[in-house]
């Protein structure tokens, strides 16, 4: 089945999500719709599968104008969808997650389990997934989830198979495999819409390349086209992919950890025996599948996590035990991974965001007093040497771009005197442009001879803002190596194998 | 860590009571009377020595509480169901046979009155079972039996029938949930709210309808025919079970077959799939052509309904007339263990029947005299309903999106 979007237009109160989207996916294609994130692509997506109505334009499938007034229409037109977000039950088993709204039932209304795990084993079979029909999803590891994901949008018969964002959760084995996967719904004559932000993925498989900016299409790109090239179309301006560092010239260490090991609250461990240093002037990335302990790492390191045994020293003096305001006295700078939930009052000011951490002591407080004209100062001072996109020092965090959040985490973070600086996935969810600015600062804080510990979760980031890189599996640190390693070799270890 | 240890440490605190109350067990006889006279055959009554039971009681609680123990601390796992179980048993037996050492304990009377207090609790936790399973949660439990009691008893009266005051109970009950439905579902405001608000206000409205109206002729508004006990032959005559379960009304075989029937539906058929993926995680329903709103106002909505069955038990079923707020906070009860049966009807039943037991011993003990002050005995149920949901229980999580209203962009 074909689809076509034309004059597709999709506004949220003032903000115009969509502006005129035309795209056309055909049959035995993937389409990639590759832009940066708030770009639209979601949203367009949703309109697609009846999620959201559009103000304006039309849907065609094989020429046919179509209305969608819920997914329900959608899914009986023949669009099935891989969501970003898994739309799965965790309780529910495979099977009945899978046939969640078309239930096979016996007299009308008695669910016919039976019947519901043979489609499943019919459609793994066909594809070669080994899903348990029987399994509660919750169990599942995240790259089966999704193929359960994969068989819902099947089960429905869909020719036209949307993919939002389906690799940002995978390893990079699961990666590969879901590629293989796709190139075989393709050659099963299936119209697929793959959407991401990962060039090299869209090189991989693309038939056929849309890129979108700020709801609008600003053109096609052919497969052939160069991941700098496509950025900068995604951006609206030149772009340099590459992380520009010198090679790192690590002095003594600094930072050393040794037999950590930590258990959560239910009493199984999440980090077991990890050992590694950090030198001065020196990059260390934490690679690996989110999940594997690297939450846990920090947490443990700045006195955040309950139940810990080892040993943490910086600069000679040990962490554990202390608790988080002593160890950030000792000079460590943390960006936690949720900065909205963890690195920011979203009701606060930039201002007071930029003196949480230091709300007890002169310049900013004598006595009982806030000294509001210090913080005045001060705040300025930072928006302007981080390049804060905002209304003023006054602007509340929750009204800023995911990228200046970050940029007023690292202004608060990076003004104290560190001797320790530690990030997790500290380009989550940023634009081309902010990820470039928060790469500088922390290879600048690197130069300027302090450890750093970098938690990424995509390798391409490991390999170019790390000097080494560390592997964690399953609270283990698998191995650490240099950040030349191969993609592959480093793909391997994620899933646990030693190198 | 902290979650496994606490079963065992709550089975030893209650293991300290189990102690004190064999230090101060009497050397007495409790008599148990076993058999009624409509039996097919009968058991003779016997006396029981109060310390003896007491002390092999407390032998079996000792034996759980380390057996708890030796899981948690030496296997790193967590304590069984049946040991908790059997502690459980071995506790009741000591309390029941000191409560009432040197006098008569009529096994049958008192199930059957548990049972009878255990009716509208089950019906109340019938009436959470659906309302949270598809995501809204039910305080309004208690508003809907009051509501169910009054109309029932105000319908029957006026008709004569006390059919149509069962159906006018059913109506009432959902109409009270409707109110729950709309607010919390389309109006979105904070569901544990607007159930306090319902309550208040049905104990306001019923209030004043009863000053008002009910009393102002009692013979025409509030004498409503009631239900006549029904003996299922064969079934009714065995022996303890029978005169407890199968000689009953028509209200308690429909209590049978609520919970049943609604087991069946919620993880048996289309509808309850359905249903218990709206309360888990509307979105993921939502994206498969689920109607959420729909889903939602039908299973509130019935909920109040089987809540209003079981407020017209109080009228018509038992007391046989119309009382202010006579409903008592059965209505947070029935919210009790509906969590303490994890939001599963025949669990929930179970537990209906646990507090219906708690709060039935209170009564038998004021009849035979117990030296045990009645206050105490009145605090029991609740006092077994934190011990049971904190201590034993431990971290239940229900319906994932129970409480959350959903917000279609």
């Amino acid at each position: 089945m074909k689809l076509e979007l034309r004059g597709i237009t999709k506004r949220f109160g003032t903000m115009t999500a969509n502006d005129h989207v035309n795209l056309i996916a055909e049959p035995g294609q993937i389409h990639c719709l590759v832009g940066e994130n708030g770009a639209g692509k979601s949203t367009l997506m949703n309109v697609i599968f009846g999620l959201y109505q559009a103000d304006g334009g039309e849907i065609l499938i094989d020429d046919k104008l179509v209305k969608f007034s819920g997914p329900g229409d959608a899914m009986a037109a023949g669009i099935g969808m891989v969501h970003q977000h898994f739309m799965l039950i965790p309780v529910f088993t495979v099977a009945e997650n899978v046939i969640l709204g078309h239930e096979p039932t016996k007299f009308g209304t008695v669910l016919d389990i039976k019947k519901a795990r043979e489609r499943v084993l019919d459609i793994s079979k066909r594809f070669g997934f080994e899903v348990d029909p029987d399994a509660l999803v919750g169990d599942l590891p995240v790259g089966v989830q999704q193929r359960v994901e994969i068989i819902k949008a099947l089960m429905s018969d869909a020719q036209i198979l949307i993919f939002d964002e389906p690799t940002a959760v995978l390893t990079p084995q699961e990666t590969d495999e879901l590629m293989v996967i796709m190139k075989q719904l393709r050659d099963e004559g299936k119209s697929i819409v793959f959407i991401t932000h990962k060039l090299r993925e869209v090189k991989e498989v693309a038939d056929k390349i849309t890129v979108i900016r700020l709801g609008k299409v600003v053109g096609e790109a052919k497969p052939t086209a160069s991941a700098n090239e496509l950025a900068s179309m995604m951006v609206g301006r030149e772009v340099d992919l590459d992380v520009n560092k010198a090679a790192a010239k690590p002095g003594k260490p600094l930072f050393k950890v040794a037999g950590l090991s930590a258990w959560d609250h239910a009493g199984s461990k999440v980090l077991d025996d990890i050992n590694f240093e950090i030198h001065e002037g020196e990059i260390l990335v934490i690679a690996g599948v989110q999940g594997n302990g690297q939450t846990e790492l920090t947490e443990a390191i700045i006195g955040m996590h309950g139940k810990t045994i080892g040993s943490i020293e910086l600069d000679g003096r040990e962490l554990i035990g202390k608790n988080v305001k002593q160890v950030l006295d000792l000079g460590v700078g943390f960006v936690p991974e949720d900065r909205t939930e963890d690195g920011l009052v979203a009701d606060f000011t930039i201002a007071e965001n930029l003196m949480l951490d230091r709300s007890d002591r002169k310049p900013f407080v004598k006595g009982l007093n806030l000294q509001l004209d210090f913080l005045k100062k001060f705040a300025a001072e930072k928006i302007a040497e981080y390049d804060v996109r905002a209304q003023g020092i006054e602007s509340k965090a929750s009204q800023l771009s995911g990228g200046n959040q970050q940029k007023v985490v690292l202004a608060r973070e990076l003004s104290r005197e560190l001797r320790l600086l530690v990030a997790s996935q500290p380009t989550r969810g940023l634009d081309v442009g902010s990820i470039e600015f928060v790469h500088e600062k922390i290879v600048a804080t690197r130069d300027s001879g302090i450890p750093v510990l970098i938690v990424a979760t995509e390798l391409d980031e490991a390999a170019q803002l790390g000097d080494r890189i560390a592997v964690m599996y399953r609270g283990k640190i698998v191995g650490i190596v240099p950040s030349d390693t191969p993609r592959a070799t480093l793909g391997q270890m994620m899933a646990g194998i030693s190198a | 860590m902290k979650q496994s240890k606490r079963t065992p440490i709550s089975l030893l605190v209650l293991t300290l009571l189990g102690l004190w109350m064999l230090v101060s067990a009497p050397a007495i006889d409790t008599t148990i009377k076993i058999s009624t006279d409509s039996d097919i055959f009968k058991i003779a009554e016997f006396g029981l020595n109060a310390q003896l039971v007491s002390a092999i009681a407390f032998a079996f609680q000792l034996l759980a509480t380390g057996y708890s123990s030796f899981f948690v601390l030496v296997r790193k796992h967590k304590t069984p169901r049946f040991v908790v179980l059997v502690f459980g048993l071995a506790l009741v037996v000591e309390i029941m046979i000191l409560l009432f050492a040197g006098k008569t304990m009529t096994i049958t009377s008192l199930l059957q009155g548990s049972l009878a207090l255990a009716v509208p609790l089950i019906f109340g936790s019938l009436a959470g079972v659906l309302s949270e399973r598809v995501g809204v949660v039910n305080i309004a439990i208690e508003g809907q039996l009051l509501a169910g009691a009054f109309i029932s008893a105000l319908v029957a009266s006026l008709s004569a029938n006390m059919y149509l005051g069962l159906i006018g109970a059913i109506i009432a009950g959902a109409l009270v949930s409707w109110v729950l439905a709309v607010f919390s579902i389309k109006y979105i405001v904070d569901q544990i709210i607007v159930g306090v608000v319902l309550n208040v206000l049905v104990v306001g409205v019923t209030n004043f309808l009863f000053s008002t109206l009910m009393v102002s002729n009692l013979t025409v508004f509030n004498q409503p025919p009631r239900f006549e006990k029904i003996l299922i032959p064969l079934l009714g005559q065995i022996p303890v079970i029978g005169p407890v379960l199968f000689n009953q009304t028509l209200i308690v075989y429909l209590m049978y077959l609520s919970v049943a029937g609604i087991w069946f539906a919620l993880f048996k058929t289309r509808w309850g799939l359905r249903l218990r993926a709206v309360g888990e995680y509307p979105k993921a329903a939502d994206t498969v052509g689920i109607k959420v709103f729909r889903t939602r106002y039908i299973s509130v909505i019935i909920g109040g309904a089987f809540a209003g069955l079981g407020g017209a038990f109080f009228t018509l079923g038992q007391v046989g007339s119309f009382g202010k707020e006579m409903t008592n906070g059965a209505g947070y009860i029935a919210l009790a263990a509906l969590i303490f049966g994890r939001w599963n009807p025949i669990y929930a039943a179970f537990a209906g029947l646990l507090f219906g037991f708690a709060q039935n011993l209170q009564y038998g003990l004021a009849i035979i005299g117990s030296p045990v002050p009645s206050e105490f005995l009145l605090m029991l149920p609740y006092a077994l309903t934190v011990i049971a949901v904190a201590g034993l229980v431990g971290k239940v999580t229900g319906p994932a999106a129970s409480g959350k209203a959903y917000i279609k962009s």
